[in-house]
């Protein structure tokens, strides 16, 4: 690790302050990204600005039939939420899912929203719920906030507030992990809302997450497994590396997209 | 037996230090003024260095010194050795490229030392070290076992031609073509044993120190066996006399044979501190133990079984391309042709064997002996061609491994081993009852009905342990003998130090060998102390790996215990007036025949130090050792079934079931060993499942070079095992023991494959069967059969 300066921030408008001033500042939330590598001393900002302990930025709070959750609220706040449990139970499934109990307990919802690694669980729950992700500026759908590999539609020193989950009528997660790291080598959420079913795969793509028209329209008229059997997934434009090829992440798509409807239908 | 005794599951004394955080490692232990070593490592796998500049770095904050590949070959340091002489086919030695400890001309393999950088701080030796520029001629690299010969392929060593390290046999020739020529049925098999990582659980340390007064030399280091890592640094690399060295291996977290080895980094800390006059700490990242640490296995194998009609097994012809990394590290060479063809005989009744083994140079980390170390590549041979010749002429494994069982002992192998006892039928009778094995069928077809694939695989598996009598291995080519040495300390009090050249970094030893020795003299455990590590205390030893512990250093300790016994015999004899023909010595007391006179053992002790009245030419004081040299290796055999689970879809493979039938002879702590036969599947199940070290076949980089992509096996990879031992007492030595540290390692990989292609009925999976591997298993198979 490189020499850094710290700054525990007091308020939003605190961090947002300090991050403008810093040279190469960082935000820090869980630092389970973060401070890997840092350590590896691939990434070496020179500040460092603490939003993990701001209260402003936690908890959960129920909307219509959704949820919003505070940015550094951690993956076992969501997991353990009951609020999350009884409004989308699938949400809070996957925060339990995400690595083990050290990561849980110390990474956040904004740092995995923001970070956009192409294997995390979330941006397939936010792509497939259509959720909002609020910054201290503005508020970006989840369908334009996911733009490539670790890159989102964040400006620099945007800072993510909170994430609101609209409920859903039925939804599920399947997560095939990689058996090395055990993040998502492939992870499939399918949601049925009042405005349609949104399939949206985490893992695989060589962009990041991204959704499967084919399924979504397939299932819009039959929210059944048996609906998408036939449709296959191209294997174009998926990654390819030590632990599975392109064409095998292909076919996890279908299968775990058939698991998560047959999960959604309980 | 007492509650303590030998036989009794004891609690290991030693885990209440390590789970409460109060281990004393290498990396716990500062030694004042101290500095603290950061290596430049090879960015490449095979490059010519033309240049070095340390100006940058030497300038930086808090650099105490640099040292460069110059710096060490103008001192005069000896390279790093390999200790194992083998010879080739034509009887000339094996090839062997120099090993520097810092690189000179060339860098051989992505993580080759480059630069030792000496900072007051870690941070500043980092930063240091990322001031050197290096300028180096990038050359073309392998990292493939099966190319290291191809004309086509760089030359790693102008010493090695065509990177051939040897190219050595063992077995007849003649013999095995012959029996070819008679055979009814010739089963063939291809198989990759894949090269694993070691990840011991404490990463590598060292910490070397020099006292400029009395020029003594120390070294604080993670080693299996401090007081070879001592000779090798003394007598081969030359660092300093035996005398002017000391080596502590403290609490060590680990090794599974990769801490066996002397590398480079605490040479060259022992060798600095001389130089800065100052202690020199170095403690390994696990990013640098990936690239660094020895790896292990990594054979690619075509293996051929001749059968009568009967299924009588007739000759097994084995050809081996062993792939040995860019340098021969200590024991390497031994690894594939003494530790591996010697086992390939199984155990099974095989008139005639012959086997070739070319071992190779490429652009990897060095391979050495790793968990089990050349059995598990043999039995993996072994147990995976005679599972799939039952398939080939139908008949149920278990039955075509009777038919040919050795069954009389000794058994003198085609392959140079003697097994001494055993009792094969026993152990395979035992795993099939508690496998319920007649209940496969049945759980077969409910798997099936959920839409899963079940298989099951065996392997009776057998090693050699107890390594090794020092005259055979001195004739095989080691350039040590194979020893151990214990020494008995009684204290006046009739407390009793045990004095060891075994290690223990895992294994429980200050449980076993307390358990072991309170026994022995009937005293309670909590009054032996086990005394390993540090060789200012220990006369000499010759460490812990190939499951020797027990068999050769109990062994020693049995021996001297014995003498111990000897000498207070005599005492008491004389102090209570009595003939020494008339002492009983039971329970720790000493009683003479027939009357009601006792004493003991402490009481005899002390007499025996404050020595009023000794008998005639007797030396006062109780402290007794010997030096035990076994007389054959010991065969650990069993039986290992596995059945597995396979999800077609996803390609997911969950063992359902795990039964292993152990025969280990005597068991002096049937938790302990029980605790070794877990991790050891635990091993071998990741290798089959998980495991699987990986070069980029273009740049030569280790692309499993963190957890992120190097696989260990986890809690959730394992069913509960069931257990069971049979028990043949090991003749060779006192103790009754053959050993059990690797046999879990050794038998489980085959188990497992054999498990996953009875399942999928395909011939091979490479291993490790991972869900992406299975599912192309399986599309290739139902593409195969569509055709
Ligand atoms: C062993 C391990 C296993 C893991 N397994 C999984 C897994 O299975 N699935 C999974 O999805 N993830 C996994 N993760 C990642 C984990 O979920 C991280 O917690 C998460 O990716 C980042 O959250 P954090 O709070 O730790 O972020 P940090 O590391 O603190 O920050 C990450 C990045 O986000 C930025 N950032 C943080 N908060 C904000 C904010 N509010 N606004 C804007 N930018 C912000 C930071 O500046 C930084 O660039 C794993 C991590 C580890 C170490």
């Amino acid at each position: 690790m490189y020499e850094f300066d710290y700054h525990r921030a007091s308020s939003v408008a605190d961090a947002a302050g300090a991050l403008g001033k810093a040279d190469d500042g960082s935000l820090i939330a869980g630092g389970q990204t973060l401070l890997p590598t840092m350590k590896m001393r691939l990434a070496s900002p020179s500040d460092l600005v603490d939003i993990g302990f701001l209260e402003e930025l936690k908890g959960i709070s129920v909307e219509g039939g959704g949820v919003k959750i505070g940015a550094a609220t951690t993956h076992a706040e969501v997991a353990g939420s009951s609020d999350v449990a009884s409004n989308i139970p699938a949400l809070a499934a996957l925060a339990g899912g995400i690595g083990d109990p050290h990561v849980r307990h110390m990474g956040t919802i904004g740092g995995s929203v923001a970070n956009n690694d192409p294997a995390a669980d979330y941006p397939a729950a936010c792509l497939a719920l259509g959720a909002t992700i609020n910054t201290d500026k503005r508020s970006i759908a989840a369908d334009d906030f996911f733009t490539g590999l670790f890159e989102t539609a964040l400006q620099e020193g945007e800072i993510i507030t909170s994430v609101t989950f609209p409920g859903a009528d039925k939804a599920a997660y399947m997560k095939f992990a990689n058996p090395a790291s055990r993040y998502a080598m492939v992870g499939v959420f399918v949601a049925q809302t009042g405005d349609g079913v949104r399939v949206a795969v985490t893992g695989a793509g060589e962009d990041g997450v991204f959704r499967v028209a084919d399924m979504e329209s397939a299932l819009g008229g039959d929210f059944s497994s048996g609906a998408i059997s036939g449709v296959s997934v191209s294997s174009d434009g998926l990654a390819s590396d030590i632990h599975a090829g392109s064409e095998y992440r292909a076919h996890l798509i279908g299968v775990m997209a058939r698991r998560a409807v047959d999960a959604a239908n309980g | 037996m007492t509650e303590t005794g030998i036989g009794a599951p004891v609690r290991r004394t030693e885990d209440k230090r390590f789970i409460t955080g109060k281990g004393r490692y290498t990396d716990d232990i500062n030694v004042p003024h101290q500095t603290y070593a950061s290596f430049v490592l090879s960015p490449h796998a095979h490059a010519t260095i033309n240049g070095i500049d340390t100006k940058a770095a030497e300038a930086a904050p808090g650099i105490v010194a640099v040292f460069t590949g110059k710096d060490v070959a103008e001192a005069g340091i000896g390279g790093l050795i390999c200790g194992w002489m083998i010879h080739n086919k034509d009887g000339s030695e094996m090839a062997s490229g120099a090993h520097p400890a810092l690189a000179n001309d060339k860098v051989r393999y992505v993580g080759d030392h480059v630069a030792m950088v000496i900072g007051e701080t870690l941070e500043q030796a980092r930063a240091g070290a990322e001031l050197i520029e290096v300028d180096y001629g990038v050359l073309d690299a392998n990292v493939e076992t099966g190319k290291a010969k191809d004309k086509s392929a760089p030359q790693i060593h102008d010493a090695a031609p065509g990177n051939a390290v040897y190219e050595w046999a063992i077995g007849d020739e003649a013999a095995v073509d012959a029996a070819f020529e008679a055979a009814d049925h010739v089963t063939s098999l291809d198989i990759v044993n894949n090269r694993l990582v070691p990840n011991a659980m404490e990463p590598r340390a060292a910490i070397g120190d020099f006292d400029a007064g009395t020029g003594d030399f120390t070294l604080h280091t993670t080693s299996q066996n401090p007081h070879v890592a001592r000779l090798i640094l003394s007598a081969f690399i030359g660092l300093a006399p035996e005398n002017k060295l000391r080596v502590i291996a403290p609490d060590v977290g680990g090794g599974f044979g990769s801490k066996i080895f002397v590398y480079a980094e605490e040479t060259l800390c022992v060798w600095a501190a001389g130089k800065i006059e100052r202690p020199i700490k170095w403690t390994s990242s696990r990013a640098d133990a990936f690239l660094n640490d020895a790896h292990g296995r990594d054979h690619e194998t075509r293996a051929e079984l001749a059968l009568d009609k009967n299924g009588k097994m007739l000759g097994l012809r084995v050809k081996t391309v062993a792939n040995l990394g860019a340098y021969l590290s200590t024991f390497s060479s031994s690894v594939p042709t003494y530790l591996y063809a010697t086992l390939l005989s199984g155990q099974y009744n095989l008139p005639a064997i012959f086997c070739e083994v070319d071992a190779v140079y490429t652009n990897t980390a060095p391979v050495d002996a790793y968990r089990g170390a050349g059995r598990p590549e043999a039995c993996y041979v072994i147990e995976r061609i005679v599972e799939t010749a039952a398939r080939e002429l139908n008949l149920d494994p278990v039955e075509l491994r009777r038919r040919n069982f050795v069954a009389e002992f000794p058994h003198e192998t085609p392959v140079i081993m003697t097994y001494d006892i055993g009792d094969f039928g026993a152990s395979l009778d035992k795993a099939l009852d508690l496998a319920d094995y007649d209940g496969f069928g049945k759980r077969k077809a409910a798997s099936e009905a959920n839409g899963k694939l079940r298989g099951i695989g065996f392997s009776t598996y057998i090693e050699a342990c107890g390594i090794a009598p020092s005259a055979a291995v001195g004739s095989l080519g080691a350039g040590v003998g194979l020893w151990e040495s214990a020494e008995i300390r009684v204290n006046p009090t009739g407390n009793v130090e045990v004095l060891t050249g075994s290690h223990s970094h895992g294994q429980g030893h200050e449980t076993t060998f307390a358990q072991f020795t309170a026994d022995r003299l009937g005293i309670p455990m909590d009054q032996v102390s086990i005394v390993h590590g540090d060789t200012d205390k220990v006369q000499f030893g010759m460490g812990t790996y190939g499951s020797r512990s027990g068999a050769v250093g109990m062994s020693a300790m049995s021996n001297a215990i014995d003498k111990v016994i000897a000498k207070a015999t005599k005492l008491a004899a004389h102090l209570m007036e009595a003939s020494e023909g008339d002492i009983v010595f039971e329970n720790g007391s000493f009683s003479v025949k027939g009357t009601d006179k006792s004493l003991a053992f402490g009481e005899v002790s002390l007499a025996a130090y404050v020595a009023h009245n000794m008998p005639e030419g007797m030396e006062p004081g109780l402290k007794e050792g010997a030096f035990f040299d076994p007389a054959n290796f010991t065969f650990p055999a069993g039986c290992h079934i596995c059945e597995v689970e396979i999800d077609p879809e996803t390609g997911t493979t969950e063992i359902a079931n795990w039964v292993a039938v152990d025969d280990f002879g005597t068991i002096i702590n049937p938790m302990i060993v029980e605790g070794q036969v877990h991790g050891g599947i635990a091993q071998g199940v990741g290798q089959a499942l998980v495991e699987g070290a990986v070069y980029d076949k273009e740049s030569g980089q280790l692309l499993t070079g963190s957890f992120m992509d190097y696989c260990m096996p986890r809690a959730d990879n394992l069913p509960s095992f069931k257990l069971g031992f049979t028990e043949t007492v090991c003749p060779s030595n006192p103790v009754g023991v053959k050993g059990c540290g690797e046999a879990g390692a050794i038998a489980s990989p085959a188990a497992v494959m054999n498990a996953v292609t009875d399942a999928l009925g395909v011939k091979d999976v490479p291993m490790p069967a991972s869900p992406a591997t299975v599912w192309q298993a399986i599309q290739s198979s139902t593409k195969q059969a569509a055709e």
